[in-house]
C-alpha cells in the first residue's frame, strides 16, 4: 500500500497521517472480502448433497437372495451396484490373472473383495470410462461389458480391454454376518 | 446515454481495438463519471440500495428455484423441510429471500416518497417516474405470486383473494379467474404458473430498471433544492463521491436486513403460512403483507366488489398521473411549507390505511366504544378510518395537489443548487470540497 501513496511528505493540503487512510482502506478491503466469501460460500455449498439425501448414504443388503452364479443391481445413493455371487471357477479365473500383463489399473483378486466372502464381488456398476452400466457375463473376459463403448471387465471386475481407464471400483462395505451386507 | 461528453481514453491497444467495436468499457466509464449534483442526501441513496434488493432476490431466489417444487403435493414439502431443514443453508437463504421481499418495499417507499418529496416526478422526468411506477407494479406482481409458492394457508387463500378481484369485472370476470387458474380454483396449475411468473418477473423488472437508469441520466439527478444543475461547478462525478455514499447506504441498510434474517426471520411472516394450503378451510383472518396493507384497506372500504377493485387499482393510478396534476411550478417541498404539511398528512393517512388493512374487517378503533352508526357502520370502526384515510389519498392527489399548486406561494427557491450549501450554518466551509482528503 505504500507506494500508492502520493506526496507522502507533509503537503500542506495533504492528509494529517497517511498511515491511518492506509489502515482505513486496508480494513475496508479487508471487510469487503470477509463479508464476500461469507455470502459466496453459502451460496456455493446449497448444491451440496442435503441431508435428506445424505441420510440415504447406506443401504444392508441380504446376500441370501443372491444365487451360485447371480448378480443383482440394487440402488444405492441412486447409483447402480452389482452384487456378484461368483462361480468357483469364476473367482479361480480372476485370481489366475492377477499379474496378467494386460491388467490397466493392477490389483489382486484378494483385494477388491472381503477375506472369506471371495465369492461375492461388490462393484459400483459404473463404467470408469464414461459411466454406463456394463452388461453381465459378456466380452473375451467373462465379466461385464459395456455397451457403450466397449470397455471389457474380468470377473474381478478388473479392466482388461477397452477405453476405460480404471477398474469398477469397490465401494466401502462390511459384512454385518455371513448373509448380511451394509454399503456405505 | 447522455449529452455529457464523454472523459474516457483507451488507454492500451486492446482497449482501442474493442472502443471502435463494441464500446463497453467506454459505456461504463461514462456511468461512472456521470455528472452528479453535489447536493444529494441520503435519501438519494435509495435507488442503489434498490439495486442491491434486486440482485440480493434475484441471487437468492435462483438459488432456491433449485430445491423448489412448484406442485400442489411437494411445494409445502419443499419449502418447509427440504429448504428450510435439509439443504445446505437453506435457511439462510430463504430468510434472506422472504424478508428481502419487505427490504425492498421498505427501500422503495422511502425512494417513492423522496421521489414525492423533492418533486422529482416533474418535467422533464416524467418518463423516469413513470418507469419507477411500471417497476413498483411489477414489484407488488412479483411479491405476490412470490408469497403464494410455500403453499402454506396464507399462500393459498391470499392467492385466492387476489385473483377473485379480477372476477369483480362484469362479462369477462369470470372467464377471466379460470384463467388465471387453470381451473376452477386456485390448485396445482396456478402454482406452476405463478412460479414460472415469479422467476420471469425480476428481469423485467431488471429491463425496466435498465430503461429507468437510462430515463435518468437524459435529463440528470434531480436534487433536494429542486434547481436544476446549472454548471459544472454544480456536479461531481458519480465515481467515487456517490458510489461511496450509496455503498456506506447499503452498508447501513445491510445491518437492518441482517437484524431480521437472524434475529426474528418469521416477524413479518404470518404462522398460519406454516400450515399446508387447504382449500376447504380458511384461516381466521386473511392480511396481505405489511407493504400491500394501504390498498387492502382501500379496497375493503368500499362494500362495492367492483369499485373496490377500481378504488385499489386508482389508488395505483394516482401515481401515475401525478406528473400531470401537479401545477406548482417549484419543485421541492422544501419551499413549499404547506404542500409539505398536506403530505405529511398523507402519509399518515397511509399510515393509517396500513393499520385498518392489518386489523379484522370489523374491528374497531377504541375497543368497546360504542358512537354513532354513520350509513352502514359505527364511526368507531375500521371501515370509516379506512374511508376517511382513503379518501384524503384520492383528494390529496385530485384537489389538494392541482389546487395548491396554484394557490400556494412558495419561499423563495435558491438560484442555484449550491447557495444553500454555502449559507447552510452547519455547512462545510468553502474550502472543505476542494480538499476533501483533509477530513479523513
Amino acid at each position: 500500500m505504500a507506494d500508492s501513496i502520493a506526496h507522502a511528505q507533509a503537503h500542506p493540503d495533504g492528509p494529517a497521517d497517511p498511515g491511518r487512510r492506509d489502515f482505513i482502506h486496508i480494513a475496508a478491503a479487508a471487510a469487503t472480502l470477509g463479508g464476500v466469501a461469507a455470502v459466496a460460500w453459502p451460496l456455493i455449498d446449497q448444491m451440496n448433497p442435503a441431508a435428506d439425501t445424505l441420510a440415504l448414504a447406506s443401504l444392508e443388503y441380504d446376500l441370501s437372495k443372491v444365487t451360485l452364479g447371480q448378480q443383482v443391481t440394487i440402488s444405492w445413493r441412486k447409483q447402480p451396484v452389482f452384487i456378484r455371487y461368483r462361480t468357483p471357477a469364476e473367482i479361480a479365473a480372476a485370481k489366475a490373472a492377477d499379474h496378467a500383463s494386460d491388467l490397466k489399473d493392477p490389483a489382486t483378486d484378494a483385494s477388491r473383495v472381503k477375506a472369506g466372502h471371495e465369492q461375492y464381488l461388490i462393484v459400483l456398476a459404473s463404467c470408469t470410462h464414461l459411466g454406463c452400466v456394463p452388461v453381465f457375463a459378456q466380452g473375451d473376459y467373462g465379466g461385464w461389458l459395456c455397451p457403450c463403448h466397449g470397455s471389457q471387465y474380468d470377473t474381478s471386475a478388473r479392466i482388461r480391454k477397452g477405453p476405460a481407464p480404471l477398474n469398477l471400483v469397490v465401494p466401502e462395505y462390511a459384512f454385518l454376518s455371513d448373509t448380511k451386507v451394509k454399503i456405505g | 446515454m447522455s449529452d455529457h461528453p464523454s472523459t474516457y481514453q483507451p488507454n492500451s491497444g486492446i482497449e482501442r481495438w474493442l472502443d471502435t467495436r463494441l464500446p463497453i468499457i467506454r459505456f461504463g466509464a461514462d456511468l461512472m463519471s456521470f455528472p452528479t449534483p453535489r447536493n444529494l442526501n441520503y435519501w438519494y441513496t435509495f435507488g442503489a440500495i434498490l439495486a442491491f434488493c434486486l440482485g440480493v432476490q434475484i441471487v437468492t431466489g435462483i438459488v432456491l428455484a433449485m430445491h423448489y417444487d412448484p406442485s400442489g403435493v411437494g411445494a409445502f414439502m419443499s419449502v418447509q423441510r427440504g429448504i428450510m431443514r435439509d439443504v445446505n443453508y437453506g435457511w439462510l437463504l430463504r430468510g434472506i429471500h422472504a424478508n428481502g421481499a419487505s427490504m425492498f418495499f421498505l427501500a422503495v417507499y422511502l425512494h417513492i416518497l423522496r421521489g414525492l418529496y423533492y418533486g422529482s416526478y416533474k418535467a422533464p422526468r416524467e418518463v423516469l417516474w413513470l418507469l419507477g411506477c411500471v417497476i413498483y407494479v411489477l414489484m407488488m406482481a412479483t411479491a405476490f405470486m412470490g408469497y403464494v409458492l410455500p403453499w402454506g394457508q396464507m399462500s393459498f387463500w391470499g392467492a385466492k383473494v387476489i385473483t377473485s378481484l379480477f372476477g369483480a369485472f362484469p362479462v369477462i370476470g369470470k372467464p377471466l379467474t379460470e384463467l388465471l387458474w387453470g381451473g376452477f380454483a386456485v390448485d396445482d396449475p396456478t402454482l406452476t404458473r405463478f412460479f414460472s411468473l415469479h422467476y420471469l418477473l425480476p428481469f423485467v423488472i431488471a429491463a425496466v430498471v435498465a430503461l429507468h437508469i437510462w430515463a435518468l441520466h437524459v435529463p440528470g439527478n434531480a436534487n433536494p433544492t429542486g434547481v436544476e444543475v446549472k454548471s459544472k461547478s454544480d456536479t461531481l462525478p458519480f465515481h467515487p463521491y456517490y458510489t461511496v455514499k450509496d455503498l456506506f447506504a447499503i452498508s447501513v441498510f445491510m445491518i437492518l436486513f441482517a437484524v431480521f434474517v437472524f434475529y426474528m426471520p418469521e416477524a413479518l411472516g404470518k404462522v398460519d403460512n406454516q400450515v399446508m394450503a387447504d382449500p376447504l378451510k380458511t384461516p381466521a383472518q386473511i392480511v396481505p403483507e405489511w407493504y400491500l396493507l394501504p390498498f387492502y384497506a382501500i379496497l375493503r372500504a368500499i362494500p362495492d366488489k367492483l369499485t373496490g377493485v377500481l378504488a385499489l387499482a386508482g389508488a395505483l393510478g394516482m401515481l401515475f398521473i401525478l406528473p400531470w396534476l401537479d401545477t406548482s411550478k417549484v419543485r421541492s417541498m422544501r419551499y413549499r411549507p404547506q404542500y409539505r404539511l398536506f403530505f405529511f398528512i398523507w402519509i399518515v393517512a397511509c399510515a393509517a390505511l396500513g393499520w385498518c388493512g392489518s386489523q379484522e374487517p370489523d374491528g374497531q378503533i377504541l375497543e368497546g366504544v360504542k358512537t354513532f352508526t354513520l350509513i352502514d357502520a359505527d364511526l368507531n370502526s375500521v371501515t370509516w378510518l379506512s374511508r376517511f384515510a382513503s379518501i384524503y389519498y384520492f383528494a390529496y392527489f385530485l384537489v389538494i395537489t392541482p389546487v395548491l399548486g396554484l394557490t400556494e406561494k412558495p419561499l423563495p427557491v435558491p438560484d442555484s443548487l449550491y447557495t444553500p450549501v454555502l449559507s447552510h450554518p452547519a455547512g462545510a466551509p468553502a474550502g472543505a470540497a476542494a480538499a476533501p482528503e483533509t477530513k479523513g
